[in-house]
């Protein structure tokens, strides 16, 4: 009976084994693959188990976390929701991220490795959530919200020198708290948001392209400038007016008088199509498409962290629709955010820095994880014509279409835009204005705008641009030389 | 035993260690784990030990104490091992228990299992005391089979709960009554197979290679077999089934050492499980779920129980989350019972939940230990026959809720929330000990002339 006793027991020595190769195989083996299973609700539960770390602006936190006492328990609070959505995003149980919150998630949310001490390793605790300090400025963000009151449109303000992002105001807003959490209010909110014909969810600063009519101009009058097109910006040209669209019989008309012949310097300031295209056509397309292309033009990956859009203009056309293009039409679109980088390149001697909205990452105790700095995009354009450029954009300020941006005792070069709209151009225009300003104290600009304002009420014939758009880029120009 | 030596003066007979003492310091430090643990869970959910950790500790210390009293002064050369491991069993159940209570404050459990633990030590106690002698069952072997019987048929007109015909409602309390019956069939078949071995393993006529017994032999034990399976199979009780047929192959085989009957008899388990496997429709969906852990998540109707089982896990990984800090509360029913098993393994991770398979093991191994020691025949059947029962239990249930094999409902012994099985497995661990004091305890000296009797019990 002891033999048998015996190998009973080795049975159950047997089962003893099937089951610890079997506990390994699932908790250590295959433990990666059921940990990351879309529906193992562990990760989510961890995501919403503690506070989510802040978004920054100027030193305050403009979020917050609540405890809803719910299984996904932190939900996110926006002390402002509607003035900073178009920076922060929202961070909804059921819907995701969007923008800082997306881009900078890792951080925010605890999962970020760098967060982690040295010996983190050893430990499989989350880390708190991180803080992400943005560079936005909040007088200039306000100015900005403020000035477009609720009109359909957007602004984007940089700070030429470095390229941090100051301002980046997107209208009509939301408040993204109200997609935080989890139930039939967040449900309803997502419905209405995006059933509303204002697209108040979409970030027009960054994310939506419009045609940018004469503000495109400065483009193109750099690419001349750099290309020998035009060597003196007060010499007469041969352009006349009204000018005939090469290959076609289409004459090309103006809004301004006197552009028969003008000189590049008369065609900024009073917003002549019929040089600007004419140079256009000069530079040819490879020229234009390589100057555009260091504006930061038809750059699909450009990141603030946040994805940009990408801001066009055609590859291939004929040089009908080339000079067309030259004057910011045909299929030539940009984003506020690409038409401020316009106004900085120029305020900045040529030297086009990297937009950026992060200033650093941080955990939850402060210390600093990651760092963006000032860096270079691409050289726009020389010194010399981006000194020839601030004259002719301080000129319109002065004496042009843009006498609404000017800001006593300040250096201010600005340039209007207006672009037709709708089938037909029937649609109300696109108001654009872009500019910068310089502290009369200061060694450098300390600003640069695009404001562009949908369905100006204003019709062609008054330069919408000026009119509409320029007081909203002063409003804004003046927070930020204010301090 | 001893040889006299050439002085001719008997030497001094040899001290057998009782080993009580080992026996009580492991029980302290079983006892300051549970507690450990109990104080882990409020640190984890509420940052605070539990204001009545000292007192849990204290209850826990008071049946562990009541149990060692008893041993001391009833089988005091049991099995040192025995006692602490039950005890840390039960109080890290009761953790665990505790622990899924929080997240499910409209029921609670471990007030309730507390209870039912302190009935099952005061069980184990008087099963201590009054057992003087384990052969005293051999004389109610049938009695015992007629009374497992009607355990387990009556909860039958009672209404079924979650499927299963097995519970009897009274009151507020929930009891199963074939939980019980396993104790008394493992007392039949041992006092059944202890009685006629002989006559099962060398009688009857021989048939190609195989040794088949006379059906008079044969007759009553497979007849008492087949009736119990009928009757959980007519309650839907799959687990039970599975488990006593078994041990009955272990104890059979144990009795009688017949290979060929054992092999036959698995090939007819493994062709009617088969066949029920793919024509009942209950045993069928277990299988289905076996095969197929993530099919409802495919199907987009999320995650079913095993599949959260297997999470729950896999989330612990090798070291676990820590005990409070894990989300097994997603298994949702049965959590506490059924799933017991996947709480422990997600917050004590693959380390934990190996010294908990090693705990049992080391219970088994214990138990078989007292059955080569013993010399008689029933009671190294029974030994064998409860050891088995504790192993057989562990792997269903455990191999269930792991995706080993199909899972069929049975309670983890001693961790899982449910009165019936903490107290039986209470007995069976007094049986043990009981078992295990006969077989520690020294043998008279036959060399000294005069037969001492050892116990004062009938025989």
């Amino acid at each position: 009976m002891i033999r048998y006793i015996r190998r009973a027991a080795a049975c159950c020595l047997l089962l003893l084994v099937a089951l610890l190769v079997n506990a390994a195989r699932v908790q250590v083996f295959q433990a990666d693959a059921l940990d990351a299973d879309p529906a193992n609700r562990r990760t989510t539960l961890a995501r919403y188990g503690q506070p989510r770390g802040d978004i920054l602006v100027d030193g305050d936190a403009v979020t917050g976390s609540r405890d809803s006492g719910q299984a996904l328990r932190y939900e996110r609070t926006y002390a402002d929701g509607p003035l900073y959505a178009p920076i922060t995003g929202y961070a909804s149980q059921v819907y995701g991220t969007t923008l800082v919150e997306a881009a900078e998630d890792p951080v925010l949310s605890g999962t970020s490795p760098l967060l982690k001490p040295l010996w983190g390793g050893l430990t499989r605790k989350r880390q708190r959530g991180g803080d992400a300090v943005t560079t936005i400025r909040a007088g200039v963000q306000r100015a900005a919200f403020r000035g477009l009151a609720g009109k359909r449109g957007a602004v984007a303000a940089l700070e030429p020198g470095t390229g941090r992002i100051l301002a980046l105001v997107s209208s009509p807003s939301y408040d993204p708290g109200r997609l935080s959490g989890t139930g039939r209010a967040v449900k309803g909110a997502w419905a209405a948001l995006n059933a509303d014909p204002d697209q108040p969810m979409l970030d027009r600063a960054i994310r939506q392209t419009y045609p940018p009519g004469s503000a495109f101009k400065i483009v193109t009058a750099a690419a001349a400038l750099d290309a020998g097109a035009v060597t003196d910006v007060d010499a007469p040209t041969t352009t006349p007016d009204p000018y005939v669209l090469p290959g076609t019989t289409t004459a090309l008309p103006n809004e301004a008088d006197g552009c028969g012949k003008a000189s590049l310097a008369y065609a900024v300031v009073v917003s002549c199509n019929t040089v600007m295209a004419h140079l256009g056509v000069k530079v040819g397309l490879p020229g234009m498409l390589e100057a555009v292309g260091r504006f930061g033009f038809n750059d699909a990956r450009l990141r603030i962290p946040s994805h940009v859009a990408k801001s066009n203009f055609d590859r291939k056309m004929g040089p009908d629709q080339l000079a067309l293009s030259s004057i910011g039409q045909f299929d030539t679109t940009a984003t506020p955010l690409q038409m401020a980088m316009v106004a900085a390149a120029v305020a900045n001697g040529g030297e086009l820095k990297y937009p950026y909205l992060v200033e650093r990452t941080t955990t939850a105790r402060g210390t600093t994880v990651a760092q963006n700095g000032p860096r270079t995009y691409r050289q726009a354009m020389s010194p010399t014509t981006a000194a020839q450029l601030q004259q002719l954009m301080v000129d319109v300020v002065e004496k042009g279409t843009g006498t609404n941006a000017a800001i006593p005792g300040a250096k201010v070069g600005g340039k209007t835009g207006t672009a037709q709209n709708g089938i037909g151009n029937r649609g109300h225009p696109y108001a654009w204005f872009i500019s910068w300003a310089q502290a009369p104290d200061a060694a450098q600009p300390a600003v640069a705008v695009a404001v562009v304002v949908e369905d100006a009420e204003a019709n062609r014939a008054d330069i919408s641009g000026g009119g509409d758009a320029a007081p909203i880029a002063k409003a804004v120009m003046e927070a930020a030389l204010r301090d | 035993m001893t040889a006299p030596t050439a002085a001719d003066v008997p030497p001094p007979a040899p001290r057998l260690a009782k080993r009580r003492g080992v026996e009580l310091s492991l029980l302290v430090c079983a006892v300051l784990a549970s507690v450990y643990g109990y104080a882990g869970v409020g640190l984890a959910k509420s940052g605070a030990v539990p204001p009545d950790a000292a007192r849990y500790g204290a209850g826990l210390g008071l049946l562990a104490l009541l149990a060692h009293l008893a041993v001391r002064w009833r089988a005091p050369h049991a099995d040192p091992l025995l006692l602490p491991i039950a005890v840390l069993l039960n109080g890290l159940g009761l953790v665990l228990i505790y622990r899924l209570d929080l997240e499910t404050p409209h029921s609670r459990a471990a007030a309730t299992q507390l209870v039912w633990s302190t009935i099952g030590v005061g069980l184990f106690t008087a099963v201590v005391l009054a057992l003087r002698d384990h052969r005293v069952l051999q004389r109610y072997a049938y009695l015992s089979a007629a009374s497992a019987l009607v355990l387990m048929a009556v909860p039958i007109p009672f209404p079924a709960v979650n499927g299963a015909k097995i519970w009897i409602r009274a009151g507020g309390l929930s009891f199963q009554p074939g939980e019980f019956a396993k104790i008394l069939f493992a007392v039949f078949f041992a006092g059944y197979l202890a009685a006629n071995r002989n006559a099962l393993a060398y009688t009857g006529r021989r048939v190609w290679r195989l040794q088949l017994p006379t059906g008079r032999v044969l007759g009553p034990i497979v007849a008492i077999w087949l009736l119990s399976v009928g009757l959980l199979v007519l309650e839907r009780d799959l687990g039970t089934s599975l488990l006593f047929f078994g041990l009955f192959v272990i104890m059979l085989y144990v009795a009688t050492g017949r290979t060929g009957w054992i092999a036959v008899g698995l090939l007819l388990a493994a062709v009617g499980a088969a066949a029920v496997g793919s024509l009942e429709p209950h045993v069928h969906g277990r299988v289905q779920d076996w095969l197929h852990p993530f099919a409802s998540i495919e199907a987009g109707q999320g995650p079913g129980q095993l599949a959260q089982s297997l999470f729950a896990f896999a989330a612990g990984g090798m070291l676990g989350t820590g005990l409070g800090a894990g989300h097994s509360v997603l298994i949702g029913f049965a959590a506490k019972s059924d799933f017991i098993l996947a709480t422990a393994g997600e917050e004590l991770g693959l380390a934990g939940l190996t010294a908990v398979f090693l705990l049992y093991a080391l219970l088994v191994a214990r138990g078989y230990r007292a059955a080569l020691a013993l010399s008689d025949p029933f009671g190294r059947l029974l030994a064998v026959g409860l050891a088995s029962i504790l192993a057989l239990q562990v792997f269903v249930i455990a191999g269930g809720v792991t995706g080993l094999i199909p899972l069929t409902g049975m309670a983890m012994p001693f961790l899982a929330q449910g009165g019936s099985s903490v107290v039986t497995n209470w007995v069976i661990v007094a049986l043990l000990i009981r078992v295990s004091d006969s077989a520690r305890t020294p043998r008279p000296a036959v060399e000294s002339g005069t037969v001492t009797p050892v116990r004062t019990g009938s025989r």
